[in-house]
């Protein structure tokens, strides 16, 4: 009989090379699986919240309920958003993605509202004097000027999913929340650490991502403050 | 629609609303967690940030910080604090998970609020010879009160909603109801239990509402950085 080996594994410690060595795959395939239900449930929420904040914008009989609506969405809490889609997806990844998509939407509606409704009368009617339609205004001035409110709100969006992902440990989808679950479960503190050190490295490096992108795409808030 | 009416069943069942595990104690939890938690972070949030913004330093860093505080998974922080020497401590890393979890949204409403105080106000108690003690409480304190409160309302909200993680660590609260309901995969209770939280949230969001409309002008306001 051999004597269990007498490493950090062993011993349960918070940093653990081993660990990292040993399930390499392990946390290779949550890191990818938190990045994914990231992704997709916040794209899905940009493509939906683009025409919802525009509706609102055009309409002003829509805003109330459109606002209103997300709200109540975002005042539901995530276990709970992701237990009442529970009938309707079954414990799948969808579920994951449709609750994130949910919460994304109140942030991302709310931001690019105010990014819509911040361009400045002026512009719009010197544009509209240049003879640019409706489609064009919005396509070309009205959601370039929105771009800055937009991008805050979808910071604010991709650092909240990342962190609501773990949440969905509880339906088996959790990226690093998986991770996490059973580490507690078992007192793997070298597991808990690494997933959870992983997800605010994810999280960050998602906003620093973002920031970047925003500013290629708007070169004109750069030149203004110098 | 099936699953509906069987949450209901679930919810009217008298014998599910009394004992250690029923509603009423589950609630009674959900309820003194949420409030010790707020009180704790206006506490620890309130303090530095007023200061802050009365001094006018530091608070770019602190708004940072706090903000990038978001990005760590409550869930996380609460399974770290579990396996630490304070996990012995009954609800112990709930209350520091939650309290972590609530003060940005705190210290940033009441540092925004702080420093939007009109200049010129501020310069002309100064002119009237009040001390710097005498212009925070009398001066840029009720005219950041909006703010200050809208803060306090967000951090309710979140707490309520963010409260039911503590039941995926076994702690108490309303969460207890779902993750019970998940492991004895009954989906009506599932259904139920987040019910019960989405109400409570909408609840507090209402009883914030009601306090905003029928609060002396000085204390209203819409304001909200988020």
């Amino acid at each position: 009989m051999t004597a269990p080996p007498d490493d950090c594994l062993a011993r349960n410690e918070w940093i653990c090379g081993e660990y990292l060595s040993t399930r390499r795959q392990i946390i290779v395939d949550a890191v990818l699986q938190h990045l994914e239900l990231t992704a997709v449930s916040v794209l899905i929420a940009l493509v939906i919240a683009v025409p919802l904040a525009v509706v609102a914008r055009r309409w002003a009989l829509a805003a109330g309920p459109v606002l209103a609506l997300t709200t109540v969405l975002y005042t539901i809490p995530s276990l709970a958003m992701f237990s009442l889609l529970l009938p309707v997806y079954g414990l799948s990844a969808s579920l994951v993605v449709a609750g994130l998509v949910l919460y994304s939407l109140t942030l991302l509606v709310r931001n690019i509202l105010a990014g819509l409704r911040a361009v400045p009368d002026d512009t719009r009617q010197a544009a509209r004097g240049m003879g640019y339609g409706p489609i064009r205004l919005l396509l070309t001035v009205e959601l370039p000027l929105a771009l800055p409110a937009a991008m805050a709100g979808l910071r604010i969006a991709t650092v909240s999913a990342v962190s609501l992902v773990t949440v969905g440990a509880i339906v088996g989808f959790g990226g690093l929340g998986n991770l996490i679950y059973t580490g507690m479960n078992t007192y793997f503190k070298a597991q808990v650490l690494t997933a959870s050190v992983l997800c605010v490295v994810i999280a960050v490096l998602a906003d620093l991502l973002l920031l970047g992108v925003q500013r290629i795409l708007t070169p004109w808030t750069r030149a203004v403050r110098s | 629609m099936n699953t509906i009416s069987e949450a209901w069943q679930w919810l009217t069942d008298s014998a599910h609303w009394a004992g250690d595990d029923g509603i009423w104690h589950r609630l009674t939890q959900h309820l003194v967690l949420t409030v010790v938690c707020l009180l704790l972070s206006c506490l620890i949030a309130l303090p530095v940030a007023l200061v802050l913004g009365h001094l006018g330093k530091g608070g770019a860093l602190a708004v940072n910080i706090s903000n990038v505080g978001r990005a760590v998974p409550t869930f996380a922080v609460l399974v770290l604090l579990l396996l630490t020497p304070i996990g012995r401590w009954g609800e112990g890393p709930t209350v520091v998970a939650l309290v972590l979890f609530a003060v940005p949204p705190l210290l940033t409403n009441a540092y925004v609020g702080m420093r939007g105080v009109d200049r010129s106000v501020v310069q002309a108690a100064r002119g009237m010879g009040m001390t710097g003690r005498q212009m925070l409480w009398r001066v840029e304190l009720p005219l950041a009160m909006p703010l200050v409160l809208s803060g306090v309302r967000i951090a309710a909200v979140q707490l309520v909603a963010t409260a039911t993680i503590a039941a995926l660590a076994g702690g108490g609260g309303l969460g207890r109801i779902i993750t019970a309901g998940f492991n004895l995969a009954s989906t009506p209770q599932v259904v139920a239990g987040a019910v019960l939280v989405a109400v409570f949230a909408l609840i507090v969001e209402g009883l914030f509402e009601i306090g905003e409309r029928l609060a002396p002008g000085w204390a209203r306001g819409r304001g909200r950085t988020g």
